[in-house]
């Protein structure tokens, strides 16, 4: 989706401002927000792809003025109300009025070894590998209203591809619980003044990992 | 986003309560189990975090074969440190030269390499950094106080898949005397972001 999140390219957001020394939370709500969408990420109810949609999937002006973490809450309570994990009226109570089995309720020790273990998103594929390194590519002009991992800054534009990465779950199919549509994902590069015209700094490119479908050849 | 937490006006004052009656109800419905936050919580505030990606760049930096393991099997060379996991499935280091200099950013997140870098400080996942690393990248760099000559080429790796991104910095002039162990106290978390470099010198 054309979001706010799609920050790349965007003016007028201000100056970095690194914070010195900075704590890993900013007070304990954070910490807390963290690790319930990590464990409620667990109980198998849905996908990391479904979850950037949550986060993303809001007002744009909502999500730029947001800090992280609340983007965070924000989109596990969307994840947690679409799917009857969290009624109507419990929050505002905190009386819990119906509970369903999740697919996973995993405890303290099976969290700790999930985390370990991870969750590779490669995937295997009987398709034919559409581009090889050194090829040139145009990104297709695609603006779906779900969501979509390719950038809007790179869309129509030219590069090369630089490696084969691999088959991977493909977002855009999983992140609407489509099917995983296992695509072949390829690392591009896009020199600075395809991207940004004259106003591009010299001497400087942009790599992005780039699924089979957001491509045709040049 | 705001940079500071305390700059929101009263939405923010309201999220500790509201995130107090949320783990009260995800717990009472049994999805999940508060000792797991607590671990969660420790091990992200306590156990992991840059100081890992400090000990894998300065292996590189020591052994060579190690170096070239690194450039070509991130994921399997990380893994000899035991950091693996969780958004590190899938690792790549880029190496900085005098010629080339590598940055990460994830302009549509905040995708990080959390088993060598722990989580993300608020800058890397806020508006300024990922509108602009990508756009005007120099700039960005002279902010973190690292100024490039033309003649460098800037690359920045916007992270869209799953793919992880380490950089490899440049080892130090004068630091054939100091130990593996010295030499990842030079190593900062930004300097594997591609936002810094190598200290130049051991902090006192």
């Amino acid at each position: 989706m054309n979001g706010g999140h799609d920050l790349g390219g965007r003016h007028g957001l201000g100056p970095i401002n690194p914070e010195q020394n900075e704590p890993v939370f900013h007070g304990e709500w954070e910490e807390r927000v963290f690790a319930l969408t990590v464990a409620m990420g667990f109980c198998g109810e849905w996908n990391i792809d479904a979850a950037r949609y949550a986060r993303e999937n809001r007002n744009p002006a909502d999500y730029i003025q947001a800090s992280y973490y609340q983007v965070w809450l924000y989109g596990l309570l969307v994840l947690l109300q679409e799917r009857d994990l969290l009624l109507e009226g419990e929050l505002e109570t905190g009386i819990a009025q119906k509970t369903r089995a999740t697919k996973f309720a995993p405890k303290a020790e099976e969290v700790l070894s999930k985390l370990a273990l991870g969750g590779s998103c490669a995937r295997e594929t009987s398709a034919a590998q559409e581009f090889s390194v050194g090829d040139k590519i145009t990104t297709r002009n695609i603006n779906p209203k779900a969501h979509t991992r390719l950038p809007s800054y790179t869309r129509g534009k030219t590069g090369t591809v630089a490696a084969v990465n691999g088959v991977f779950v493909f977002p855009d199919s999983n992140a609407q619980f489509l099917g995983e549509d296992p695509q072949y994902c390829y690392s591009v590069r896009f020199e600075g003044s395809e991207l940004w015209g004259e106003q591009a700094e010299p001497n400087s490119c942009v790599y992005l990992d780039m699924w089979e479908p957001y491509l045709e050849h040049a | 986003m705001a940079h500071h937490h305390h700059d929101e006006g009263s939405a923010l004052e309201e999220n500790p309560l509201r995130v107090k009656a949320l783990e009260s109800l995800l717990v009472e419905k049994g999805y999940v189990d508060p000792a797991a936050l607590d671990q969660l919580i420790d091990i992200y505030e306590n156990k992991v975090g840059p100081r890992n990606g400090a000990a894998v760049v300065a292996r590189a930096w020591v052994d060579p074969q190690f170096k070239a393991k690194l450039l070509s099997d991130a994921t399997n060379a990380i893994k000899e440190f035991g950091f693996e996991g969780r958004q590190g499935e899938h690792m790549e280091v880029k190496e900085n030269t005098p010629g080339i200099h590598n940055m990460v950013v994830c302009t549509l997140c905040s995708c990080y390499p959390w088993p060598v870098l722990g989580l993300p400080p608020v800058w890397y996942k806020a508006a300024p950094y990922r509108s602009r690393a990508v756009s005007e990248p120099r700039a960005v760099l002279a902010e973190f106080g690292v100024t490039l000559s033309d003649d460098t080429e800037v690359r920045v790796w916007d992270s869209t898949a799953e793919l992880r991104y380490l950089i490899l910095p440049m080892r130090p002039e004068n630091t054939d005397h100091l130990s593996e162990e010295e030499l990842a106290l030079l190593v900062t978390r930004d300097s594997m972001i591609g936002t810094g470099i190598a200290l130049e010198e051991e902090p006192k």
